[in-house]
């Protein structure tokens, strides 16, 4: 990756009127956000409020019933080389013949193509985003003789390899050991250290001010968004999740 | 017997017997190859369904050229028709599982049986319109080096030639859509092209595959070899090209194997001998085998 940010226009993400519905009630409503280029956001909100919805319906990955999304000020299609998402956990057989490395690579498609000969440059680069999620000594491994949170350490390191200016987690810290979330964590606030754009479904309401410097609070349409000092405040949190629990939270 | 089993093995035994020797061989090496790709992407018993839905059209190819007045067994002309109706089967099977409810196993074994059954009425028609000579279509079914012609061990040696290079240019993209569309989409990999293009892959296999292994076992060269190369490697280029390898070995040896015992049927020869390395690396590959452990889940870190 260069270590120089990139000059990138105002703003990463632009969603606008985005409503999506499962063929009947409406699933995320009306939703319009803009997500500042290097900016990192957490997407919170109850279960069912349609936030991991929210995200693959803005990449295109579901459809959208209406709304438009533009990413650095361009429609969403011709921006795809620039994005890098990273599911929940990604649905693939564990017992694929691919070790660690391997998945890696495969981040590095774009610059190989079909064809393309993986440089002596590009593999470094693979192994470069591996070791930034501590996973090194993992390179050849077959991907299933790893732990949980190490596959997640992987996936990341496979969409760190692409070098996108716009990085789409989905719920990264589920279910990850302690030395997962801080390797995660660590990475993330690199890239925006490096004026790149983090957009993340998040669960865990406790670590929010300390990993996120903006926050989208949502239940299927937007309760508020905003930096994460003026917005996650308890009124606008009780008022997404619809109770008043939350005494972690300034009010 | 040993001796013309010999000969045929070390490509001793005359030019014909040569190229079906190598013929056999490229078949193998690009039907292992295939196979590869085909089951790690979980298609393999679609495979399965096209080689049964080749018999119908294999029967009506031959009597439409043997209606013409030509010789109804052009191996071309039998592989198109063979094509067209696998082509047919595969159609149905797709609007089967994406039009219905019905499970893609059970839509399998609908169109498999289906066509094969109506294939088999027509061999048997055909067999009963006494046409002066017999039509030696049965040899489509186990496969048979009988009566093998240069043009046809070219024409499978040239077909397997086409597939393993087109496999060799496609091979990332297949790789990345067989672990996780999903990512592929995001990279740009039209994954429903990649999918058409192993469905025709595999079709082009089945096809060259009819005369030697015949469409009963020509499943199982797709499935076995991947499977065996898979206890040897974590890699999918080490495993396709390994499949690949038995392919071409058990192809080679089949092949000798029938063309030293006219009486036996190619396709379980060749059938066998992959499964007996199979067997072979089940018991003995290190790392997989039964007689080694290795723990293949580490626990989370504390």
């Amino acid at each position: 990756m260069s270590p120089a940010p990139v000059p990138l226009p105002e703003t990463a993400l632009s969603l606008t009127g985005v409503t999506v519905a499962y063929g009947g009630a409406p699933v995320v409503e009306g939703l319009t956000a803009r997500f500042p280029a290097g900016s990192m956001t957490a997407v919170i909100g109850p279960n069912g409020a349609g936030k991991s919805t929210l995200l693959k319906a803005a990449l295109d990955l579901i459809p959208r019933q209406s709304g438009e999304v533009r990413a650095f000020g361009q429609p969403l299609p011709q921006m795809r080389a620039r994005i890098a998402y990273v599911p929940q956990r990604a649905a693939v057989d564990w017992d694929f013949p691919a070790r660690v490395i391997d998945v890696v690579r495969m981040g590095l498609y774009r610059q190989t193509g079909l064809l393309g000969r993986l440089t002596p440059g590009l593999k470094s680069r693979a192994a470069d985003c591996l070791a930034r999620l501590g996973m090194q000594d993992f390179a050849d491994r077959q991907i299933g003789a790893l732990s949980g949170g190490q596959q997640q350490r992987v996936f990341l390191a496979r969409a760190l390899a692409q070098g996108a200016d716009l990085m789409i987690l989905d719920e990264p810290f589920a279910g990850v050991d302690a030395a997962t979330e801080a390797a995660i964590i660590g990475v993330l606030h690199a890239l925006r250290a490096e004026g790149r754009t983090v957009i993340a479904v998040h669960h865990d309401l406790s670590t929010v001010p300390a990993y996120f410097d903006r926050v989208l609070l949502m239940n299927r349409s937007l309760v508020a968004e905003g930096p994460t000092a003026t917005t996650f405040r308890r009124p606008l949190v009780a008022e997404a999740y619809g109770s008043q629990l939350l005494t972690a939270i300034p009010a | 017997m040993t001796d013309a089993f010999l000969s045929a093995l070390f490509l001793q035994a005359g030019y014909n017997a040569t190229l079906v020797s190598i013929g056999a061989a490229l078949l193998g090496l690009a039907t292992g190859s295939v196979g590869a790709f085909l089951t790690l992407r979980r298609r393999a018993l679609a495979s399965d369904a096209m080689a049964h839905a080749t018999l119908p059209g294999i029967g009506l190819a031959f009597l439409a050229m043997a209606a013409h007045g030509g010789d109804g067994r052009n191996l071309a002309g039998l592989l198109l028709g063979a094509g067209l109706t696998a082509a047919l089967g595969l159609f149905l099977l797709q609007r089967l599982t994406t039009r219905t409810r019905l499970p893609e196993d059970a839509a399998i074994g609908a169109v498999l049986s289906t066509f094969y059954g109506a294939g088999i009425v027509l061999l048997t028609v055909i067999q009963n319109l006494s046409l002066g000579r017999p039509a030696g279509l049965e040899g489509f079914l186990l496969g048979s080096t009988a009566g093998m012609l240069l043009s046809d061990a070219m024409l499978i040696a040239g077909g397997g030639a086409v597939i393993l290079l087109i496999l060799a240019l496609l091979r990332r993209p297949l790789a990345m859509t067989a672990f996780d569309p999903d990512h592929a989409r995001q990279m740009g990999v039209n994954t429903r092209a990649t999918d058409t293009a192993l469905l025709l892959l595999t079709l082009a296999c089945v096809l060259l595959g009819l005369r030697v292994v015949g469409l009963i076992l020509i499943v199982a060269l797709l499935i076995t070899p991947a499977l065996t190369a898979r206890l040897w490697s974590d890699r999918i280029g080490i495993v396709a090209l390994l499949a690949g390898g038995i392919g071409a070995v058990a192809g080679h040896l089949g092949a000798s194997l029938s063309l030293a015992l006219p009486d036996l049927p190619t396709g379980p020869s060749i059938v066998l001998l992959v499964f007996a390395a199979f067997l072979a690396s089940l018991l003995l590959a290190p790392g997989n085998g039964l007689f080694s452990r290795r723990r293949r889940t580490a626990p989370d870190p504390a």
